[in-house]
């Protein structure tokens, strides 16, 4: 067992043997940019009045969610959390249903029955988040369970962050994980802060990986606002797993660049903190990496920005067109009927 | 068709789903190689192997999260907690994550936990307890609590098939005490169908598990006083069977709600609103409940007696009602 804190990827040639090309490459630029912009449009109709409740965002997660989510393959299955807009997109989440989830209306993944980032679609391998973290760690192992009982070739993907970390689902998750070494991928989306909790309220070993090696799998640290770096991480992590290598425990460090929610101006970060990372922004490194050793032109950054804000745009739209949910179903689907099974992984 | 104890009728359905749905596994603390703390999986690991009859880790929220996971990958997982008690470890998977997962997002979560529940023997403040009505309270999930062989296999079965978290109680103190003819074939048991398991004409007692039989014992000590006792066994809590109470309570005008459960917020509190609300004007008597009194269970003999409701608490209870 290794804890392993993981190098960044230097060049066109390395990450094309981790399996990306160019153009993979640029889907997932353009990928983080939609991702950001989902959250940044997302937090004006916020301000519009247009979306009840609260809103959250996960800036400067966009390249570790993205990141993820490309080395998962289609039928391996994930349940990503509130900072990983970026896994929602990657799959291939319409960013209208997103707007119209945010909006409450019916055409979101939950029918307005659930608000802001709790939405999965079950159709895109993903499972729909609760707010008591890490809840889903269990659910993930289970669905691993699944594969093993089956002999199926696939994988799960589970999210938590430093915050839940110190709940015990966690340790229940990875010790079953790890015991039966199921084929499970935990991803720790560190951005050192559990709303206004700092990691070393948290947590008192030095990293978190370091508990990976007590539940008998391996541990990595890598820098989240590296894509690339997240994704040939992931990767190994996920086909080790498919090869019946057991689980692994990848830590992302990151920086929550807003607060807890929209409401959370986050005072109790140091302004320091804000300013090293925001020079480490994912979106804006990857962008440099692919000017320095892919090429990226001025025409196609113009060009993939245009279309992500075209995209965007009709989104918005598109959501707003959406009806608001039928107040007189508020007490029906409660119960699923045998019809509803009928979804690809019951069949 | 043969004559099987409640333990052996779960036993019986359980197995019978394993080898005829491949999607069916069993997971918990001990049901393998020792066959689960109370036998019902005794021999299933040989049969199934000790993949689909998994030994877990002292986990119930990874038993309870892991079946969740597993179920909306396709399988069928049953689960089985030690004892029923052990299921408030479980609370957030359950309550937060499988009951409200169809309602939020539409993906059914079709899950049996099975619940060994009940005092009687003296277990103690950990050992004895039946949670029901904590979980009927929830939206989205369902409540079993067979009373005989025959519903423990069938309701079993319909638990298994049906697409929802399924809360099944399985009552400890009728395991091996009570003895039934069993259907050897397959066959499931309908949810929200009340049984009756005796028959009346003055007195009607709503009840389930094992207080159906302290109100049959209670019933008969009546017979000699001409007060004709009718029994309702609900066999299912989420969803119940309103009309069949309705119907008794129409029927004898006289209703008795029994449980072995606390009082206060207990499951009875909903069946005695309900026939406030919908039956009142045929009520000669108003509603009497009896259940444990509002304390944990306690260990020592005498204490136990005290708190689990006696033939005689029902009798005269009965009688109370009859003479109004």
């Amino acid at each position: 067992m290794a804890i392993r804190e993981a190098e960044p990827v230097g060049s066109l040639g390395e990450i094309r043997e981790a399996g990306l090309d160019r153009e993979d490459l640029l889907t997932i630029y353009r990928t983080m940019l939609l991702t950001r912009g989902i959250e940044e449009r997302g937090h004006i109709l916020y301000k519009q009045g247009k979306i009840p409740g609260s809103f959250y965002t996960g800036r400067g997660n966009e390249g570790a969610s993205v990141g993820v989510a490309t080395a998962m393959r289609g039928e391996d299955v994930g349940t990503p959390l509130h900072r990983d807009m970026g896994v929602h997109v990657t799959r291939g989440v319409e960013p209208w249903r997103i707007f119209a989830q945010y909006m409450g209306r019916e055409d979101g993944p939950t029918r307005g029955r659930d608000g802001n980032v709790h939405m999965a679609d079950a159709q895109l391998g993903l499972i729909a988040m609760v707010s008591h973290l890490p809840a889903m760690l269990p659910v993930a192992v289970g669905a691993a369970l699944a594969f093993r009982i089956r002999d199926e070739q696939r994988v799960a993907v589970g999210w938590f962050g430093e915050g839940a970390s110190a709940r015990g689902d966690a340790h229940e998750a990875m010790n079953l994980a790890g015991v039966r070494r199921l084929p499970v991928v935990f991803i720790c989306d560190n951005n050192q802060w559990a709303y206004s909790t700092p990691t070393h309220l948290e947590y008192a070993c030095e990293t978190l990986a370091d508990r990976a090696q007590a539940y008998g799998f391996d541990g990595v640290v890598v820098d989240g606002t590296d894509v690339l770096a997240v994704y040939r991480e992931a990767k190994r992590a996920i086909e080790k797993a498919r090869g019946g290598g057991g689980p692994t425990m990848i830590e992302s460090m990151t920086l929550r660049m807003e607060g807890h929610a929209v409401h959370d101006d986050a005072f109790y970060v140091p302004k320091e903190l804000f300013e090293e990372w925001a020079k480490r922004d994912p979106i804006e490194r990857f962008r440099s990496w692919l000017r320095e050793n892919a090429n990226l032109s001025d025409e196609e950054e113009d060009e993939v920005g245009a279309a992500v804000k075209r995209i965007l745009n009709q989104a918005i739209e598109r959501a707003e067109q959406s009806p608001l949910p039928d107040p007189s179903t508020v007490a029906q689907r409660v119960f699923a009927r045998p019809e509803d099974l009928d979804t690809p992984h019951h069949k | 068709m043969p004559e099987l104890t409640y333990l052996q009728a779960i036993s019986d359905g359980l197995r019978q789903e394993m080898r005829r749905d491949k999607r069916v596994f069993v997971i918990g603390e001990d049901v393998g190689v020792y066959g689960g703390a109370f036998k019902v999986t005794l021999g299933f690991q040989e049969e199934f192997g000790p993949w689909r009859v998994f030994d877990s880790p002292l986990s119930e929220t990874a038993i309870v999260g892991g079946c969740t996971g597993a179920a909306i990958m396709g399988l069928r997982p049953v689960a089985e907690m030690q004892f029923a008690d052990f299921i408030s470890c479980a609370w957030d998977q359950l309550v937060t994550v499988a009951a409200k997962q169809f309602y939020r997002v539409g993906t059914p979560i079709p899950i049996v936990v099975r619940l060994p529940s009940g005092g009687g023997f003296s277990g103690g403040p950990f050992h004895s307890q039946n949670p029901e009505s904590s979980f009927a309270h929830i939206a989205g999930l369902k409540i079993v609590c067979p009373a005989t062989p025959e519903d423990a296999k069938g309701l079993l079965i319909s638990a298994i098939e049906d697409p929802n978290p399924v809360l099944y109680f399985e009552h400890k103190h009728l395991y091996r005490r009570i003895k039934a003819d069993v259907p050897e074939e397959r066959y499931t048991t309908p949810f929200g169908k009340a049984r009756v398991h005796r028959e009346g004409d003055d007195v009607t007692v709503v009840t389930w598990g094992a207080m159906v039989y302290t109100a049959g014992e209670a019933a008969q000590q009546l017979e000699g006083d001409g007060v004709s006792v009718e029994i309702l066994d609900l066999r299912t809590l989420i969803p119940w069977d309103r009309e069949a109470v309705l119907t008794s309570a129409e029927k004898t005008s006289k209703v008795l709600v029994l449980h072995e459960d606390t009082r206060t917020g207990g499951f009875g509190a909903e069946i005695a609103a309900t026939i406030a609300e919908e039956g009142f004007e045929n009520l000669d008597a108003p509603v009497m409940r009896i259940a444990a009194p509002d304390a944990p269970v306690p260990f020592s003999p005498p204490l136990e007696k005290a708190f689990i409701p006696q033939v005689e608490n029902v009798a005269a209870g009965l009688r109370e009602l009859a003479e109004y």
